[in-house]
């Protein structure tokens, strides 16, 4: 029979080398999104490049093949890249390689070693508690589903010797009704840590794109990494141009603006978004901002520093803000930024020129551990 | 796990069921396993050890998965060996495994009678605990890394193998004779010199000599199509990698039989379980729960062909055209298809014909003689390939020729491309050259650059291929640090 041990090696050297080759690809995957459109609720698909082993073979959609069945001819089997039949016919150019799931904790820490991200000591004490019930307790009624066994047959065991039933020769233990014990559940209060990420990002009409899809790639980043640092993490959407508003993730990243651009609307709606939702005392609270860093007038600008300083700064853990490039914006805001909070730790702000510098931004955002 | 006595009865009178039928099996001994252990063995390619290798663990992680979602399962495994092992999924209802224990009989029969397995290694159960043991051995000395990366590299050449030479007599590598140094001429009176050798024919005779030295100075002298072979003798390598390359060369050539005659082989797997279960195993009740089963079994999927399909269809065909005479000159010349449609001349040969076809054929030449155009219509058969502008793969044809020799396209040499070692000593400067013989269609050249890479890995120079690509002649290389690309001259060999 076949050792069990071994497949379980040969596999650990397959989980071993996927890691390796996700580490080795960490930037090119965070430059290139791919792999954030494939994501379940606790794993994302990765395309691990050229794990399989190559051989000699044919140019893909030359061949096509020979099938059985109904059809005219003309008739459609299967659209696109993939085609039909396992794998005689059509992989994207070869290129594609294997698609693997890996958990979102295993990405993390991943992402973690590679970023050298220090993990977050959450602020305050896990103040927040969520009640979890776990069957660790006995009862005496219960359903017979329940029933424990071991408990009962104690029981049942303890009277018999108590009042003289039991018989060391002929030990048969009859449980009453009395002695059947039951599992059953018991409310714990687990305390957590718990956190809300407020995107903030300006969708007035310079922001294209190509600069929605950088955002939308830094987020994925993010919520990640903080998911893997937090048990209970949330995210708040806010787009604006000239007035701001909360919406759902999809809308956030499909929403495109013409008017102008006053990021003060932003930073107000997500200061009372915290005053309402998110008591400090419980909450780690994350707002990132995203913008092309166009502001409609210096008094606005005045005016998010102020709310800043006033309000934001205080409940927050860290305020990030990303600058992307684009053709029309002044890039002027990370400037006043700068100037203003060139001491505060606890802004932290980066450009993001390109897809290329989503790497080093998620680095300075995620690299102090705030 | 050893068979529990039910089933251990049932077997056997499916064996003797089988016997009686005319079937040779070897000594079958069948576990049964569960589901986990089944994953297992089946990463391992139905071998309960292999040499240790990521791939086998990636494998795994698919069955595995594929399991847990309720995608699929593998109801049978059987290994080519003398005795052959099977194994049955715990679990499974009676009617799975009655129809699992005559299928696998039918496949240990066409392992043991049938001609392309005949010099396979049926020890191979000991023999691959043997490279288990000896490539283990080797990554204590050397560690994981290194062996395991030198098995990719190797891995990536074991379809470079010749998968006739096992049928061919070992060339004799003669010793070269002494070159000549006069140039050979007719014996002749010194009158008659003149007109038994002219000088025209003495001088032909000089270029011949002349040939005959550049060719004998070549190497290899004719182009090989063992890669593997020529790699493993006259590559520069360390003992221990020498091995692992003959290692997985030997395993490659061990499964070549099966990929050769895989719809033959489930064919006639598929055609014996139905015969022996309907006729002598089932009784009324069971029927429907195994013609479900069977219809599992034998579904096509669009722009699929299903072996199992394709080869018990096949069988059935050949087996009724043998009864009623179906075949030689007067069939080929009837052209009254009434006539032919209610063609039969008693002649009862079909099962003998059947038992014939599973000796001597393979894939290719089953295809080649028994797929007639009447079948091709009657069975729904099509081409297919990629349509460019509407990005949808298509139905482009239902002409006999057309499928025919589309099908054998794909399997002639496992549908991998022709690759010959050309030159060993390529630009006098020991490079290695590959020839690749296009037949029609272009390599796939980031693969192509894969295979270099390894290529080089072994060969320790230099490495080229010369192909054909985009109606140009082209040498691909590859120098250990960079590819490059240069036109050329291609012909043929």
């Amino acid at each position: 029979m076949a050792d069990l041990s071994k497949i379980k090696q040969d596999h650990r050297r397959f989980k071993q080398i996927v890691r390796g080759k996700i580490k080795q690809n960490l930037r090119e995957y965070m430059t290139n999104g791919e792999m954030t459109g494939k994501q379940g609720k606790d794993i994302v698909k990765i395309p691990i490049p050229r794990i399989d082993i190559p051989r000699f073979r044919y140019g893909s959609k030359d061949t096509g093949g020979v099938g059985q069945g109904n059809g005219e001819v003309g008739d459609s089997l299967g659209e696109g890249e993939e085609g039909p039949g396992k794998g005689e016919a059509g992989e994207n150019e070869g290129e594609k390689g294997l698609e693997v799931d890996v958990a979102l904790d295993e990405l993390a820490e991943i992402m973690g070693e590679e970023l050298e991200l220090p993990n977050i000591e959450p602020r305050g004490t896990e103040r927040l508690q969520t009640m979890r019930s776990k069957y660790s307790g006995i009862r005496s009624v219960g359903p017979e589903s329940l029933r424990h066994f071991k408990r009962t047959y104690k029981e049942a065991l303890q009277r018999q010797i108590s009042s003289g039933e039991y018989d060391p020769d002929n030990p048969i233990i009859v449980p009453t009704r009395e002695d059947k014990r039951y599992r059953s559940w018991k409310e714990t209060a687990m305390p957590q840590s718990n956190a809300v990420i407020i995107y903030m990002m300006d969708v007035s009409g310079s922001m294209g794109e190509e600069q929605k899809e950088i955002v939308r790639i830094e987020s994925f980043w993010i919520d990640t990494w903080l998911r893997s640092q937090y048990k209970g993490l949330e995210s708040r959407y806010i787009i604006h141009d000239a007035t701001a508003k909360e919406v759902d993730r999809d809308t956030f990243f499909h929403t495109r603006e013409s008017g102008g651009t006053m990021i003060s609307s932003a930073y107000k709606l997500a200061l009372k978004m915290i005053e309402d939702d998110f008591p400090i005392e419980d909450w780690n609270v994350y707002p990132f901002h995203f913008s092309d860093g166009d502001n409609w007038s210096v008094d606005d600008t005045a005016e998010c520093m102020r709310i800043l300083t006033d309000g934001l700064l205080p409940r927050s853990n860290m305020f990030c803000y990303g600058q992307v490039e684009s053709p029309y914006g002044s890039g002027q805001f990370i400037k006043d930024l700068n100037e203003k909070f060139s001491e505060a730790d606890r802004v932290v702000v980066s450009e993001i020129k390109n897809r290329d510098a989503i790497y080093d931004s998620i680095k300075t955002f995620l690299g102090k551990g705030l | 796990m050893s068979l529990p006595l039910h089933l251990w009865e049932i077997k056997e009178h499916i064996r003797e069921v089988a016997l009686e039928f005319g079937l040779d099996p070897f000594e079958t001994i069948f576990e049964i396993i569960d589901y986990d252990q089944m994953n297992e063995i089946a990463a391992f390619g139905g071998f309960p050890t292999r040499y240790p290798h990521w791939r086998f663990g990636m494998e795994y992680e698919q069955l595995a998965k594929s399991y847990e979602y309720g995608l699929s399962k593998i109801y049978e495994m059987v290994i080519n060996n003398d005795p052959s092992y099977a194994y049955l999924l715990e679990g499974n209802n009676l009617v799975d495994q009655k129809t699992v224990i005559a299928h696998v009989y039918a496949h240990t029969d066409f392992f043991k009678n049938n001609y392309f397995f005949s010099r396979t290694n049926r020890r191979m159960i000991d023999e691959m605990a043997n490279h288990g043991a000896r490539v283990r051995r080797y990554v204590d000395r050397f560690g994981i890394e290194i062996v395991e990366d030198f098995i990719d590299t190797c891995l990536s050449l074991d379809n470079l193998i010749d998968y006739h030479s096992p049928f061919m007599e070992q060339r004799n590598r003669e010793e070269p004779a002494e070159p000549l140094t006069e140039t050979p001429q007719i014996r002749a009176k010194d009158y008659m010199q003149d007109y038994i050798n002219p000088q025209e024919f003495l001088d032909r005779q000089k270029q011949k000599l002349a040939d005959d030295d550049v060719k004998s100075r070549r190497f290899p002298i004719e182009p090989e199509k063992d890669i593997m072979k020529f790699l493993v003798d006259h590559a520069p390598l360390d003992s221990w990698e020498s091995d692992v390359l003959s290692i997985i060369r030997e395993e490659a050539y061990y499964f070549a039989p099966q990929g050769q005659t895989k719809i033959m082989n489930e064919g006639w797997a598929s055609y014996w379980h139905s015969k022996i279960l309907t006729t002598r195993v089932l009784d009324g009740s069971e029927i429907i729960d195994f013609a479900d089963i069977n219809a599992g079994v034998l579904a096509s999927a669009p722009g699929r062909l299903n072996p199992y399909k394709l080869g018990i269809e096949l069988y059935r065909d050949i087996e009724d055209r043998w009864n009623k005479g179906k075949f030689g000159k007067e069939w080929d010349d009837c052209d009254d298809l009434q006539q032919k449609i209610s063609w039969d001349r008693e002649l009862g040969l079909g099962r003998e014909k059947i038992f014939q076809v599973r000796k001597l054929y393979n894939d290719v030449t089953f295809i080649d003689e028994f797929l007639t155009e009447e079948f091709v219509a009657e069975n729904n058969m099509y081409t297919f390939g990629y349509n460019n502008k509407s990005g949808h793969w298509e139905i482009d044809g239902k002409q006999f020729k057309e499928v025919k020799s589309k099908l054998l396209d794909q399997l002639t040499n496992f549908g991998n491309p022709f690759i010959y070692v050309k030159d060993g000593n390529y630009k006098n400067r020991t490079e290695l050259l590959l020839h690749h013989k296009h037949l029609g269609t272009d390599l796939d050249m980031t693969y192509a650059r894969g295979v270099l890479k390894a290529l080089h890995r072994v060969w320790k120079r230099p490495v080229n291929i010369e192909t054909f690509f985009d109606e140009k002649g082209l040498v691909l290389s590859f120098d250990g640090k960079e590819y490059s690309e240069s036109p050329t001259n291609y012909e043929r060999i």
